[in-house]
């Protein structure tokens, strides 16, 4: 079955082509059918393939696997070629991408099934899966960036796909400019790369990379370049202002790309290189500043929004910011783990935020919601557990991943632990208070709105039952065994993270520490849960409407730090001018000036020289005795 | 003889010089200046006189025959010209009815 990695990406490709050529002419039935069944098909090759590297870690091998589908380019000294790899990571990776694929793509023909751009939105769709998969499954630098530009093209498709709303279209052109400024990065990071190793193959650098020292500037810049491109894909500080604006998308937009792949990607990548990334401590040092900065950040925005949507994208943002905490403390493994369980319950969430919105008429403000567990039962016990998760209440997944990465922070730098656990009383708090608000308490929204509420359909809550259940038992698959768990995800991996790990160090905090950190942090979400059931519950506190804000922190928050306003003044406002600047004077004035110019001296010549046939003999007989003085002139001249 | 000759060379040449240069002066002025052709044709004529007559000047200072001679081919062209250039004018007169010469410049198109 390993022989048919090719036909992963390649099933979401066709899919693509199929519903986008027919996309007006295909019935809305059989183009959900295609889109989803592509997806499934690529999901169930997925498991075999995860099932093979699975035995093959099993019975001690490394799990690794390559296939080349063909030589590429061949120019010198540069050699790439379009091959696929496939290990326990990548497995991971694949089995996330086209599961959640197919849960989103399920869910899609339920919630866009009104839409008249259907079959745009599932070829969309599936070419944002072909290019995710290209990504993950790519065997070098090459492929890999492919993917990564790709699934920015689809993310920019997919977020501006109501594209007649100006403002809607706006986002689509942040998210992906910004994207783009991190692409940069990544080009220079490969530009450097095959200048030192002379390949961008993953098999043939890295085993290079082990012959430097710690500390090396050439891994620091490369690394440095490779961060940066992961703060533009992954949102961090300061690129991260794209993703609360993404929520413009379809709600199946923001579950797929913007809080279980796309965003996944840089966090993916920097795994896959962890070898270069811990030979350069300086580096490290840096990742786990910025994500801790950028999960407090995040948290303390998403305190005060009153969109559902962006509550919860505010809350990726974070959960980002812990996953490359994680990454920069050398917690290779909790990262990653996080990565699989924030897919799921950030999935969760994002979808049955989607049901909610269908329900309330495309209502988003979480001031007009209320009361809403009668009526969306399904919905509200999903999202229950989704924020359960979230807020990293044991046993449910959140609390397993999110500890790891805390236990390590702990042990490389006390304050990098306190931010984090900030950060986590935040997610608990806001993530409750979206709860209470929309699903507890009395319904606010207008009469309509009311008469309208009503349960999704199976379609819809399908994926919702599946991804609660996956966020429910997925801490199963790595308990730490300081409670006696066998770390089973960590064992899985660990050929990837080898190196890396034997460098940096695993983690050496006592067992019984790690157990007074995992009880302290499940009490805060605790406690955090039961403070925002009193407030929003008990008391019945509703935020105010948009002009009342008085508290000076609160006005902070609530206008995103004003992070916005400073990019716009500060980058967006003088790039805008000199734009214009360029367009009036150099490019109207200037060089429309001279094309323009030599036109117009052609035109008037012409007209000049044309009065010399304009009929009139006394001219003709003027010229005359005109050439005739001038030879005169010249040959006395001459003489 | 030789007292005609000596009479004749009393007037210094630079005379005759200056006096045909302003004739044929004007008589391109007339030919620029003027709008009706016969007027043209007549200053056309005034220029070739001028000529001769300077011919005649130098040929009658330096005593060489060679001007004269040439006088006469002068006049001789000067009268085939003025024939043809006479028949072409009627011809122009019968077709657009006037003796201006900006009405040739219908000629155009």
């Amino acid at each position: 079955m390993i022989e048919l990695i090719w036909l992963i990406p390649l099933l979401p490709l066709i899919g693509f082509l199929i519903n986008g050529i027919g996309q007006h002419i295909l019935p809305k039935s059989l183009i959900g059918i295609i889109g989803s069944g592509v997806v499934l098909g690529a999901f169930l090759i997925s498991c075999f393939v995860f099932s093979e590297v699975y035995d093959a870690r099993a019975a001690g091998a490394n799990g690794v696997f390559t296939q080349e589908i063909f030589n590429w380019i061949q120019v010198g000294k540069l050699n790439v070629s379009l091959s696929f790899l496939v290990d326990p990571l990548s497995a991971i990776m694949l089995l996330i991408v086209t599961g959640i694929g197919v849960l989103i793509h399920l869910y899609s023909i339920g919630y866009m099934h009104k839409d008249s751009g259907f079959g745009k939105f599932f070829a969309y769709l599936n070419l944002f899966i072909f290019f995710m998969l290209l990504l993950v499954l790519g065997s070098n630098f090459l492929v890999m960036f492919i993917g990564w530009e790709g699934v920015g093209l689809c993310s920019y498709l997919l977020i501006g796909f109501w594209y007649t709303n100006d403002s809607y279209a706006s986002a689509a052109k942040k998210a992906f400019v910004m994207n783009r400024i991190g692409d940069l990065g990544f080009l220079l990071a490969i530009f450097f790369i095959f200048y030192t190793f002379g390949s961008f193959e993953f098999a043939t650098v890295f085993p290079q990379v082990k012959e430097f020292a710690v500390g090396d500037v050439t891994l620091t810049v490369i690394t440095i370049l490779l961060f940066i491109a992961a703060t533009g894909k992954s949102a961090q500080i300061p690129l991260f202002t794209w993703l609360p604006d993404a929520m413009a998308g379809p709600t199946p937009v923001s579950a797929l790309i913007h809080a279980a792949t796309m965003v996944t990607a840089g966090i993916y990548m920097i795994a896959r290189s962890n070898i270069m990334f811990t030979l350069s401590p300086l580096t490290m040092q840096i990742i786990a500043i910025v994500g801790v900065a950028t999960a407090v950040v995040a948290a303390f925005i998403a305190l005060t929004q009153n969109d559902i949507k962006k509550v919860l994208a505010y809350s990726t943002v974070s959960q980002l910011g812990y996953m490359f905490l994680g990454l920069g403390v050398g917690a290779f493994t909790g990262a990653f783990f996080h990565v699989l369980t924030h897919a799921f319950f950030k999935a969760l969430l994002f979808l049955g935020a989607g049901s909610v919105i269908h329900a309330m008429s495309d209502e988003q403000d979480m001031r007009k919601m209320g009361g809403l567990r009668k009526k969306l039962p399904i919905t509200y016990t999903t999202m229950l557990i989704g924020t359960v998760a979230i807020a990293g209440i044991p046993p449910l997944s959140g609390f397993f991943s999110k500890d790891e990465i805390l236990a390590f922070a702990f042990a490389e730098n006390k304050w990098l632990w306190t931010f984090g656990f900030i950060a986590a009383l935040f997610t608990a708090f806001y993530m409750f208070r979206l709860l209470y608000l929309t699903f507890f308490g009395t319904f606010r929204g207008s009469q309509a709105q009311k008469e309208h509420l009503h349960e999704s359909p199976a379609t819809m809550t399908l994926p919702l039952i599946v991804l609660a259940i996956l966020a429910a038992i997925g801490g199963l698959m790595n308990i730490p065994e300081a409670i006696g768990g066998g770390h089973k995800l960590a064992n899985f991996l660990a050929p990837v993270f080898a190196e890396g790990q034997s460098i940096k160090g695993t983690l050496h905090v006592d067992h019984q520490t790690e157990i007074v950190l995992m009880v302290v942090s499940a009490l805060a979400a605790i406690v955090m849960a039961i403070v925002t059931y009193i407030r929003y519950v008990k008391k019945g506190y509703v935020p105010k409407s948009d002009a009342l804000e008085d508290n000076g922190l609160h006005r902070l928050s609530y206008q995103k730090l004003y992070v916005d306003e400073l990019y716009d003044s500060v980058i967006v406002k003088p790039l805008n001018a000199f734009s214009r600047f360029l367009d009036r004077v150099v490019d109207r004035s200037i060089i429309d000036g001279i094309v323009n110019g030599i036109a117009h001296f052609f035109v008037s010549s012409g007209k000049g020289i044309r009065q010399l046939q304009n009929g009139h003999v006394g001219f003709y007989i003027f010229m005359m005795v005109i050439a005739v003085i001038v030879l005169f002139v010249y040959g006395i001249f001459s003489f | 003889m030789d007292n005609i000759i000596q009479q004749i060379q009393g007037v210094p040449l630079n005379h005759y010089l200056v006096f045909c240069s302003i004739i044929f002066a004007i008589g391109v002025i007339g030919v620029l200046i003027r709008r009706n052709v016969i007027i043209i044709m007549m200053s056309i004529e005034l220029m070739l006189n001028a000529v001769n007559l300077l011919l005649a000047a130098f040929s009658s200072h330096h005593g060489d025959p060679g001007g004269q001679v040439f006088v006469f081919f002068i006049m001789a062209l000067a009268a085939a010209e003025v024939a043809v250039g006479l028949a072409i004018i009627i011809m122009v007169y019968r077709n657009t009815k006037s003796v201006d010469i900006a009405s040739l410049s219908r000629l155009r198109w």
